[in-house]
């Protein structure tokens, strides 16, 4: 950036040498940018290149477990062999087919239900005496900051066949036997709900906080019912909210192997515990890098919505 | 109507915040449970505890995810400041559109994606240069930075945005060249961002279980991936004990820096309102 | 406190129909914890008036104009509006339209949809909307706009889309919060008399809301000026200036001259008070007995400065020294130091070009001060 300042041609400075806190000075600016820059280049996008060319290599009985993509042939001549049969299996196989559905399924119903829990939350907060609202925010964040782990394990105690809610159930004589909760699919949803709903109800918050609340006072001046105010003013209003909440629990929902292998058992099946059986269990490692492109790529549209709607909030503030 | 909340908002507020609390309170009483099975109340006992205190292993872990949690969390506040200030300060540069996607993917990607492609990573390294030679506290602390050094640059770019640019414009105006306007105004007025950016990346370090379990080595076990291998297999009452000691280690360490902003933020009123009286 | 008497003089309304009041207001009180915010208003409006709420921030007016909107519910007191009690009457069941201060346009909606959104309530036939939007937007001269949304546009446009919303229901009452504070000092003086041709035109009552009292005098048929949550006058423009009841008004309403004033006579209309000017002898009825204690105003521009000491001795006549001249440029304001120590203000018109490039008077000149007994407004404390 500022090497001349540096090179020899330059008429020397009076001084002649430059102190090692004058070249800081001349440089900081580049070393502020390079090292987070190289440090994201090197161990966030070089891997994605490697997964890519791992899905398209063969599995082979060795360390590690996969060909080489590029292969050096004569010294000279690079050879490319690429092998889509990881792409193929993966189509082919209904297992994997099914497994994708049934994810994308299980986060869109997860967000739909923190949606609908969390967008009255949210409202209530944003609606809340000052004071209040400061500690109600601080609540909704604080299990947030606890392990996400725990959260899951929480459950898995209330959940049980012989755990605090069929416990109770029992005892208050509603039910003889236990409900069969653990282990479910019902399960995985109250794990994906109850630990995402922070997700949710942060970016609502935010684009509520934003709402001028004369605007509900116009709507009522004008003729408007409550629920007709909500419908035609307050939802469009705060629908940047909805959708960055939205993506944010549904994305990493997708994904999600904690919840579906602690709370799911073996009975509900999720790409994330897929890609992780076929990486540790079947030590298949092309397939699992041929399941993680594919994830991606489902995932690439819902990610690049999201990037925009930031953008745009950005720009707004 | 008026500006307050619904009777239909204020359950909802209630529902919400016992759905949140309630399995967390749940699961700190029943780590007193003197039963060995978990939901099965059998009188009030430390004897978790005390199991949970005598085992190596456990203590192992914790200061295997310590130690990582705290280099994690130094190193990414540092890289997360830089790059929330070339984003949000330094106007345009070559490859900005590139460093702001890389910056904000690793917030939404799933985690087994970043665990997957950070392992080959590591193990293509190895293959080309040696390095690294072992995977634990070195690859795991590498991943944590990772993630951990966006979120830090979304708390420093939010807290920039806020502050603006006029005092450095100030600075600037009386003299000051931008390193300097850099380290005397800039960073004192970034400091309560960096801490709750380290606070953030700390927390998400000692939480993590899918990125290190995929990038983690043989023997090298974090709390997480201990605790995780202990409860595929049912409840455990050990693990009620432990999670009980996180639970309030991770409240406490909130609470304070809450009480640390949120003191600050009155001191700023406090001294709004001496400023108004004074000008009287 | 206050009478109604002074409907009576709404001279240039003779249309104006006093016998059944349009809004009526009854000992309206509205508290917020321990704060009273309104303490037991009452007042008749009547079908027609352009009538101001006038008075500093936290006087209380905003908090009635929204009890009338329906937003605040009264602690205590009764709102009827044409003879019906609004208690329990939601904001959206009311026969009123407010326009907001900062307009409050839904900022996801055309200017078209905005202005049509309060007839889509009520369920109206869609091409009776179209022509009524229609109509509002020719009234604010808003035509080919309709498509715009509220960023597109500029401030005035934006206020006379927020009018057109709240007129085409055609609210029997039309309730305006500082409707024009948002506006520039030019644009907001050309808007004034734009919306007083609006109400001619669509014969709405309009209540307003104001902290502006250049705004308030030229747009109302009667003004209320509100203090902690009373009315302190209610009157024409024309009375709340020159003939203000107390000093609190003759001080709010543009500036006035104050001597304080013992009563030493008062004989049928004639009063002669002792003042630290001496002694001042009005043409005037009061109830104050012997030894109250009084004010007496007297308007800068009610007072004329000359520099010839021996005019005519009309009126009250005394000298003083220029201390300091504040030039304005159609008009110049003096500060006048009294040759017995107090020090009053003075406006004059500036009338000629002063040749010498300077003001009329000067610093530290002698001048002679001048001014009739019928201009010495009486003041209660």
């Amino acid at each position: 950036m500022s090497d001349s300042a540096l090179s020899p041609e330059m008429p020397s400075k009076a001084a002649g040498n430059l102190s090692l806190l004058d070249r800081l000075q001349e440089r900081w600016k580049t070393i502020v940018i390079i090292v987070p820059f190289v440090w994201l280049l090197v161990f966030f996008l070089a891997p994605f290149f490697i997964v890519t060319k791992i899905s398209l290599a063969e599995l082979a009985i060795s360390s590690p477990p996969f060909t080489a993509m590029i292969e050096w042939a004569d010294g000279t001549i690079v050879t490319i062999r690429l092998v889509f049969d990881n792409f193929i299996y993966i189509f082919e196989d209904p297992l994997y087919a099914k497994t994708y559905i049934n994810s994308i399924k299980i986060a869109s119903v997860s967000t739909v239900l923190s949606l609908l829990i969390g967008y009255p939350i949210a409202y209530g907060i944003v609606r809340s005496a000052q004071v209040t609202k400061q500690l109600l925010l601080f609540a909704i964040i604080l299990p947030f900051w606890t392990s996400f782990l725990l959260r899951v394990y929480a459950w898995m105690g209330l959940l049980a066949d012989q755990g605090t809610i069929n416990n109770l159930l029992i005892s208050m004589g509603i039910i003889e036997t236990p409900i069969r909760m653990l282990y479910t699919e019902f399960a995985v949803y109250v794990g994906i709900v109850y630990t995402y709903l922070p997700f949710m109800i942060l970016p609502l918050y935010a684009n509520m906080e934003k709402l001028d609340a004369t605007l509900n006072e116009a709507a009522a001046d004008l003729g408007s019912g409550p629920v007709n105010t909500f419908f035609k003013i307050t939802l469009p209003l705060t629908m940047p909210g909805v959708i960055a909440g939205s993506l944010l629990v549904f994305i990493p929902a997708t994904g999600e192997y904690v919840i579906p292998d602690l709370l799911g058992g073996g009975n509900v099946q999720m790409i994330g515990r897929q890609l992780y059986n076929e990486f540790a269990r079947n030590v298949d490692w092309p397939v699992a890098a041929a399941v993680a492109i594919v994830l991606l790529l489902i995932l690439v549209l819902p990610m690049a919505i999201y990037q925009y709607y930031q953008g745009k909030a950005a720009e707004g503030s | 109507m008026n500006q307050g909340r619904s009777t239909f908002l204020t359950v909802m507020l209630y529902i919400g915040l016992t759905f949140l609390y309630v399995p967390m309170i749940l699961l700190v009483i029943y780590s007193f449970n003197y039963s060995k099975l978990v939901p099965v109340w059998g009188g009030w006992s430390t004897r978790w505890y005390k199991v949970l205190f005598e085992s190596p292993e456990v203590w192992e872990a914790v200061r295997l995810s310590l130690q990582i949690a705290l280099v994690n969390a130094t190193v990414a506040t540092m890289l997360g400041t830089f790059a929330g200030l070339a984003m949000v300060r330094f106007g345009r540069f070559r490859g900005r559109t590139l460093f702001g996607g890389m910056l904000v993917a690793p917030l939404v990607m799933p985690e087994v994606i970043t665990g997957l492609s950070l392992l080959v990573f590591f193990i293509s390294l190895k293959e080309l240069f040696g390095w690294p030679a072992e995977r634990g506290f070195t690859t795991i602390t590498i991943a944590h930075i990772t993630f951990s050094l966006a979120y830090v640059a979304v708390i420093i770019q939010a807290r920039l945005t806020g502050i603006g640019e006029t005092l450095e414009e100030a600075a600037a105006d009386l003299g000051a060249k931008p390193f300097k306007v850099m380290t005397s105004i800039t960073l004192p007025r970034l400091a309560p961002g960096m801490l709750s950016g380290w606070l953030l990346a700390f927390t998400l370090s000692l939480d993590d279980l899918v990125i290190a379990s995929f990038v983690t080595g043989p023997g090298a076990n974090t709390l997480p991936i201990l605790i995780f291998s202990r409860i595929r297999l049912g409840l455990r009452p050990d693990i009620n004990a432990l999670a009980t000691i996180i639970i309030l280690f991770v409240a406490v360490l909130v609470a304070i820096a809450a009480y640390i902003m949120f003191r600050q933020h009155k001191r700023e009123l406090l001294d709004q309102q001496m400023a108004l009286s004074g000008g009287d | 406190m206050v009478n109604q008497s002074s409907v009576r003089s709404l001279v240039n309304k003779p249309a104006l129909n006093t016998d059944k009041p349009l809004l009526q207001i009854r000992n309206v009180t509205k508290k917020f914890g321990e704060f009273v915010a309104v303490n037991n208003v009452d007042l008749n409006i009547y079908a027609g008036e352009l009538f101001c709420l006038l008075g500093g921030s936290g006087c209380g007016k905003s908090t009635l104009l929204r009890m009338l909107a329906g937003f605040e519910t009264p602690s205590s007191g009764q709102i009827l509006i044409d003879g019906k009690d609004m208690s329990g009457v939601p904001p959206y069941q009311r026969p009123t339209n407010m326009m907001f201060q900062n307009y409050a346009l839904f900022p996801h909606m055309s200017v078209e949809r905005n202005i049509a959104f309060g007839l889509e309530q009520d369920g109206i036939h869609k091409s009776e909307i179209k022509d009524r939007t229609h109509n509002m937007l020719r009234l604010v001269e808003l035509q080919g706009y309709e498509k715009r949304r509220p960023n597109q546009l500029s401030g005035g446009q934006r206020q006379r889309v927020a009018l057109a919303r709240a007129l085409v229901k055609e609210p029997k009452l039309l309730l305006l919060d500082e409707p024009l504070g948002a506006l520039d000092k030019k644009l907001r003086e050309h808007t004034q008399f734009e919306l007083m041709n609006i109400q001619e035109k669509v014969g709405v009552t309009f209540v307003v809301v104001t902290h502006d009292q250049e705004e308030a005098m030229v747009l109302a048929t009667r003004i209320a000026v509100m203090d902690k949550g009373q009315f302190i006058q209610i009157g024409s423009p024309t009375e709340i200036y020159e003939y203000p009841e107390n000093r609190f008004v003759a001080n709010f309403i543009g500036s006035a001259n104050i001597f304080e004033g013992t009563i030493l006579e008062n004989n049928n209309n004639s009063l002669k008070i002792a003042t630290e000017l001496g002694e001042i002898t009005l043409e005037q009825s009061s109830a104050l007995g012997v030894g109250a204690s009084v004010f007496l105003g007297v308007r800068p521009e009610k007072i004329s400065i000359s520099k010839d000491p021996s005019a005519s001795t009309d009126g009250y006549t005394t000298s003083g020294v220029v201390e300091d001249i504040g030039y304005l440029g159609n008009t110049s304001r003096y500060k006048i130091r009294l040759d017995q120590g107090t020090l009053v203000d003075v406006t004059a018109q500036n009338h000629l070009r002063p040749q010498n490039r300077t003001h009329a008077f000067s610093w530290e000149e002698k001048v002679t001060l001048r001014w009739d007994a019928s201009n010495i407004m009486l003041l209660k404390k």
